[in-house]
């Protein structure tokens, strides 16, 4: 019979058990406050040359295998009155740069892509085991030792970010040097993009410079009716970039 | 005789009980199987976050340097590559700033490095200065004519 003195007995062991559930671990870096960051990317089209050193420096930096890419770099080609159907190559991501264009005439530029690290990402909404999570911060991350390799993910991305590692088999996706960006450092495609066309943002701290840029230059991201909430702003977007 | 009206209050008892083992059961299970940090942040493993972040590095940033080759920047400060970070030339040296001595960075070939900038492409903004370099140095090294660091002509020779 369970009397009232073997229930107040319980209540510390249950007590305990609870604590042992809701226990956490402490915050990841002294240093680094998740609350305080919002991050993003400001790519500015009007400075890309297209050299591919961003490429080549994420791969570098994230160990990116060959053949795959985190960030890659596009070359658009969009003859007169043909704006809905450009001309777009991307030999290697772009990671050895570019031959010479055998297009003429028209309007000829790069885009740099790379996750755009959406606020409402698809990718994270069809994850079947909670593997990819919006950090506080906005950065979208993979959980590796969660990620059952479904691809659900490489699918849903409307931007096409993603990859299954060839040898992992667990998604992959640019994690916007997550190991950089909370040490303080800028990302590696931003490091070593040398015309300035990347600039990591932080819109939560109101002294970055993105906010007076977005003030007074023409921003937009790509895909915008599909509502994914994404951070990556380009300056100077064509229309008729996909 | 004195009928209680829960006569049969033990069976009720009997089956509250199964149920608190029960749940008793999914709380240690569930607590054996869920990762401690999960929720931490939101629905994901905390702890995620701390092993992305633990990765190392390797492009030490231009901070690192800075903090040593001061004299360097100074050159760079006057010319064109001002805005160029180093390693976006000698690559990835997070190595080097940990240990100076043991890693030396090799010198990069400017025939190679030049030309991934600065070879005309239909696509590059007009602004941006480029050439066609076969014709333009007909495959000699950039840095006979030009200061990498800051991209005139050597000096002494006329600038052009």
């Amino acid at each position: 019979m369970i009397t009232r003195r073997k229930i107040l007995m319980l209540l510390p062991a249950a007590a305990f058990a609870w604590k042992y559930v809701l226990a956490g671990t402490p915050e990841l870096s002294p240093n680094y406050s998740v609350k305080e960051h919002w991050w993003g990317m400001l790519l500015d089209i009007d400075k890309c040359i297209g050299c591919g050193s961003c490429v080549r420096a994420c791969a570098t930096e994230n160990n990116v295998p060959e053949g795959y890419f985190r960030t890659w770099m596009e070359r658009y080609h969009v003859s007169d009155w043909q704006q809905e159907t450009p001309q777009v190559d991307s030999p290697n991501g772009g990671k050895d740069g570019f031959p010479p264009s055998t297009a003429v005439g028209g309007k000829n530029f790069f885009v740099p892509k790379m996750c755009n690290h959406c606020a409402d990402s698809p990718c994270t909404q069809v994850c079947p085991v909670g593997a990819t999570f919006d950090a506080p911060d906005g950065v979208v991350l993979v959980d590796s030792t969660y990620c059952v390799g479904c691809r659900y993910c490489i699918q849903a991305c409307p931007y096409g970010c993603r990859f299954l590692h060839p040898t992992k088999h667990t998604a992959e996706k640019c994690s916007l040097c997550y190991h950089r960006i909370t040490k303080g450092l800028t990302t590696a495609c931003c490091e070593n993009c040398p015309t300035g066309a990347r600039q990591l943002a932080d819109l939560k701290n109101p002294a970055d410079p993105i906010h007076e840029f977005v003030k007074n230059h023409s921003v937009q991201v790509l895909k915008p009716h599909l509502a994914t909430g994404a951070k990556a702003y380009y300056h100077d977007l064509d229309g008729s970039v996909r | 005789m004195h009928v209680s009206k829960f006569k049969d209050a033990e069976h009720l008892v009997r089956l509250a009980v199964v149920c608190v083992v029960v749940f008793a059961i999914f709380l240690l299970v569930r607590a054996h199987f869920v990762p401690k940090s999960f929720g931490q942040y939101g629905h994901f493993r905390g702890d995620a976050l701390a092993e992305q972040a633990a990765k190392p590095i390797s492009y030490a940033g231009h901070k690192a340097c800075v903090d040593c080759h001061a004299d360097v920047v100074e050159v760079k400060k006057a010319g064109k590559h001002a805005g160029v970070n180093c390693e976006a030339c000698h690559g990835p040296l997070a190595k080097h700033v940990e240990d100076p001595a043991a890693v030396v960075p090799q010198l990069p070939d400017t025939a190679v490095i030049c030309a991934r900038c600065h070879e005309e492409n239909i696509a590059k903004p007009k602004t941006f200065p480029q050439v066609v370099s076969k014709q333009h140095s007909g495959g000699e090294v950039c840095k006979s004519c030009h200061v990498p660091h800051s991209p005139l002509m050597q000096p002494g020779d006329k600038k052009s």
